[in-house]
């Protein structure tokens, strides 16, 4: 899925996770909501703590800051929750994403992107797809697949492709 | 329905076609002269061949033609339906279901089996010479519908197969013909106007129509008297056939539209527009319980009225889809009796297999999940509960075993059982198994039903004697799984030396259940009505003192139970008067603790996604009126947890 069609330049959504921007393809993204009733999963990992009533279907909202170990604040006016349609176990699945606020679908240059560095970074690398810069900032594309396939854990348990360069 | 692929249509055709030779063979081996079964082979056979070649399924309609004359002969009595006869069609049949599917067939294949027949066939024998000498002269008239080219159907088949029959004279009347300008090409205008002069029934004509009878006209009189040559030479004017043809056309046999029993119309559609239409009626669920409780919150009559219409016709319109869904096991047991044909001869064993209860019905989603637990429990039962022939007459049993399969409905269930009369579990065996694998302590005190609930244990397996059937690892454990997984259960006993019963219960249906909602803190939580037992108030001394142990005495039994409220960590202050809902799996009880009992629910089961699925205590969620969402507790998984406790306490003491 990951588009390296050469460098034309990805559409993503961008959004904030605690101060941090990342950035998603346009083409998961099913919808953008408002907060609403969350139903908490007692046993489940804060990664994927409750689920919520997506137009009639049960869907397992995630919470990306528990893979980038970033501190979640109570949620705000701007906080909304992002639809995105991935697969999961090969089945496509709907997945809901916390984001503390959700900015404008950007074009992002490829010429801009690098891979994730190995040193310097407090994230699990192969969390990331690529950095991308803009204005003196750094934006986060996450690798969605791997996070799902680890569940969100932080500590490297069994990485898909540990040396991902 | 137009729309779909004629081919994929034949081949949902040919399957079921193929499907039911397979069972009336079946049943043949048994009653080797039941007519009606015969009959019911060839015609099957014939409509195969027929429908193959006109949908272009010429290899399938050629090696069909064998096996439908092999069997034309049975019908006629010149050959018996004998075992080798019977098992060299079978093979056969195997053979056109992979042609009808378009599976490549390694050549020389088709050669071996036509052999086989053709040996079968002969070695059958008994073919009285004595061809009836009353070859009849008949006059077939027929048109088929205009649309007829366009759906695939071609006549010249047709007329080749009545030319088969004997000579034959044909003539096409183009009376419907229209004019040239008004002429669609792709339109069947034509008529025919057959005679022909064959010793065979009046019944072999009417089968040369049989799977176009429906759209068609036919008409069929026997000539009397009249040279088959003369009656041609006087073809199209319609007064004159009249003439000629004698009153006797009543005489003869009854004509096909009574001939042919009426079935109920029947329609087929696409599992998946089932599944669309479920999920639509279950969102209209939903919505009518929403607005159920905007309707209690406001003091309009109208809408109160108006809302108690909707939920009559949602719930009947729900029960209606429930019946829609349902097939009748026969469907699934059916297939089991080629699966004992070939164990009996793997095993070298004598089986008698029996299916009872075939009409009782179940979600079509479930009867497609059971059937391979079930061929694992039935390879089981031929495979380790059958002894051999020289054991049962060893022990004094004759030397067929019996295996029965049978279904029954009870309230929101349906109980599968199979039984076999075989050796039975061995108790000493599984013990010892259970110890080696670690499951056990050894010496471990356990009941009986105890000890056979082991069998279900993950890695377990009795089998001393891996065998090509089954005890390959991969045992009784993944059946039970399966099982739960539909929200069924099992369990087995078993008398030795006299056999085994393992029993599955299963609910009807998957999508929708009713569930008892209840509230943990500030959650609610919906629990299976089938499990749930009765509810009683835990007493606030028993609360008080629940620091040893958490088991309550509910009519003179100790009941474990369960705090929801502390498993679930809701870190609030509890009710003051908290519940218990005792539920059950099978003989496992136990005791829910929860803050609050909100009454029955109409649940729609909305999975839960993977990412939930290592969680373990919900099988599924569901959308609550106020468009909240409830998670439905597993109840066998709670269960477990809450013997587990229970069991160590009584081994402790």
């Amino acid at each position: 899925m990951i588009a390296d069609n050469a460098n034309d330049p990805i559409e993503a959504l961008t959004f904030d996770l605690h101060g941090e921007t990342f950035a998603l393809e346009a083409g998961l993204v099913r919808e953008v909501l408002d907060l609403l009733p969350e139903t908490a999963v007692p046993g489940a990992p804060p990664f994927v703590g409750a689920v919520i009533n997506f137009r009639g279907r049960v869907i397992p909202l995630v919470d990306l800051r528990v893979a980038f170990e970033l501190d979640a604040p109570p949620p705000t006016i701007d906080s909304r929750i992002v639809v995105i349609e991935h697969p999961l176990d090969g089945e496509p699945t709907l997945i809901g994403l916390r984001a503390d606020k959700v900015h404008e679908v950007t074009a992002i240059d490829r010429a801009v992107t690098e891979d994730a560095p190995r040193v310097g970074l407090k994230w699990r690398a192969d969390f990331i797809r690529f950095l991308a810069r803009r204005n003196g900032d750094v934006i986060v594309i996450p690798d969605l697949e791997q996070i799902f396939a680890a569940r969100g854990q932080t500590a490297v348990v069994t990485p898909l492709h540990p040396s991902q360069s | 329905m137009s729309g779909q692929d004629p081919v994929a249509i034949f081949r949902i055709e040919a399957r079921d076609l193929l499907e039911q030779v397979e069972l009336d063979l079946l049943t043949l081996a048994e009653r080797q002269d039941d007519r009606e079964t015969i009959d019911a082979v060839f015609r099957s056979l014939h409509t195969l061949k027929g429908s193959g070649a006109m949908f272009g399924f010429d290899a399938l309609a050629a090696f069909t033609h064998h096996c439908e004359t092999a069997f034309d002969r049975v019908r006629k009595g010149e050959v018996a339906a004998s075992p080798a006869l019977i098992s060299a069609v079978l093979a056969a049949r195997d053979h056109m279901r992979a042609l009808a599917e378009g599976e490549p067939t390694e050549p020389g294949v088709e050669e071996a089996l036509l052999d086989d027949l053709r040996r079968a066939v002969d070695g059958a024998g008994a073919a009285p010479v004595s061809t009836p000498p009353s070859a009849k002269t008949w006059r077939v008239r027929f048109s088929l519908p205009p649309e007829t080219f366009v759906n695939g159907g071609r006549p010249l088949p047709l007329l080749d197969e009545l030319r088969d029959l004997g000579p034959c004279e044909v003539t096409a009347v183009t009376d419907g013909v229209p004019a040239v300008e008004d002429l669609n090409p792709t339109d069947c205008r034509l008529a025919w106007d057959v005679v022909v002069t064959t010793e065979q029934p009046r019944s072999a004509i009417e089968d040369v129509f049989i799977f176009v009878i429906d759209d068609m006209t036919l008409d069929i009189t026997e000539v009397v008297d009249e040279p088959a040559a003369q009656a041609v030479a006087e073809v199209v004017p319609d007064a004159k056939v009249a003439a000629i043809e004698p009153p006797k056309a009543a005489n003869s046999d009854a004509p096909p539209a009574e001939g042919r029993p009426r079935v109920a119309e029947m329609l087929r559609v696409p599992a998946e527009r089932l599944d669309e239409l479920m999920d639509r009626v279950g969102e209209l669920v939903i919505a009518q319980s929403r607005l159920k409780q905007v309707a209690a919150s406001s003091s309009d009559q109208n809408l109160m009225t108006v809302s108690e219409q909707i939920e009559q016709l949602a719930s009947e319109l729900r029960e209606i889809m429930m019946v829609v869904r349902m097939v009748p096991v026969g469907q699934l047991f059916g297939r089991f009796r080629r699966l004992i044909h070939d164990l009996a001869i793997e095993t070298g064993k004598t089986i008698n297999f029996a299916t009872d209860g075939e009409t009782t019905e179940l979600d079509k989603t479930i009867i497609e999940r059971l059937a391979d637990p079930l061929v694992h429990l039935i390879r089981n039962a031929a495979d380790h509960g059958l002894e051999t022939p020289e054991q049962r007459k060893a022990s004094g049993k004759p030397e067929t075993g019996h295996i029965l399969l049978a279904a029954r409905q009870s309230g929101a269930e349906v109980v599968i059982t199979i039984t076999d009369d075989g050796r039975g579990v061995d108790r000493a065996r599984v013990r010892a198994k259970a110890e080696e694998n670690g499951l056990i302590q050894p010496g471990q005190v356990l009941t009986d039903n105890e000890l056979l609930q082991l069998i279900f244990a993950p890695g377990f397996s009795t089998a001393t004697a891996v065998t090509n059937l089954s005890g390959r690892g991969v045992g009784m454990d993944v059946v039970k799984k399966t099982i739960e997984g539909l929200r069924g259960a099992i369990e087995i006993t078993s008398t030795p030396g006299q056999g085994s019963v393992v029993s599955l219960r299963i609910p009807l249906t998957l999508a929708i259940i009713d569930g008892l909602l209840v509230r943990v803190g500030a959650s609610r939580y919906v629990i299976p009505l089938s499990s749930v037992e009765e509810c009683v108030e835990l007493p606030v001394e028993q609360d008080l003192r629940s620091a040893g142990r958490s088991l309550v005495t509910l009519r003179d039994q100790l009941v474990p139970f369960i705090r929801l409220r502390q498993m679930f960590n809701t870190g609030q202050e509890p009710d003051p008067h908290q519940k218990i809902v005792v539920v059950s799996t099978g003989q496992e009880r136990v005791g829910l603790v929860v803050d609050q009992i909100l009454g029955d629910h109409q649940t729609v089961i909305k999975p839960l996604s993977p990412f939930h699925a290592a969680v373990g205590a919900f099988s599924g969620a569901t959308i609550l009126g106020d468009g909240g969402v409830a998670l439905i507790l597993d109840i066998g998984c709670l269960v477990a947890a809450g013997q587990r406790p229970d069991a160590q306490l009584r081994a402790a003491g």
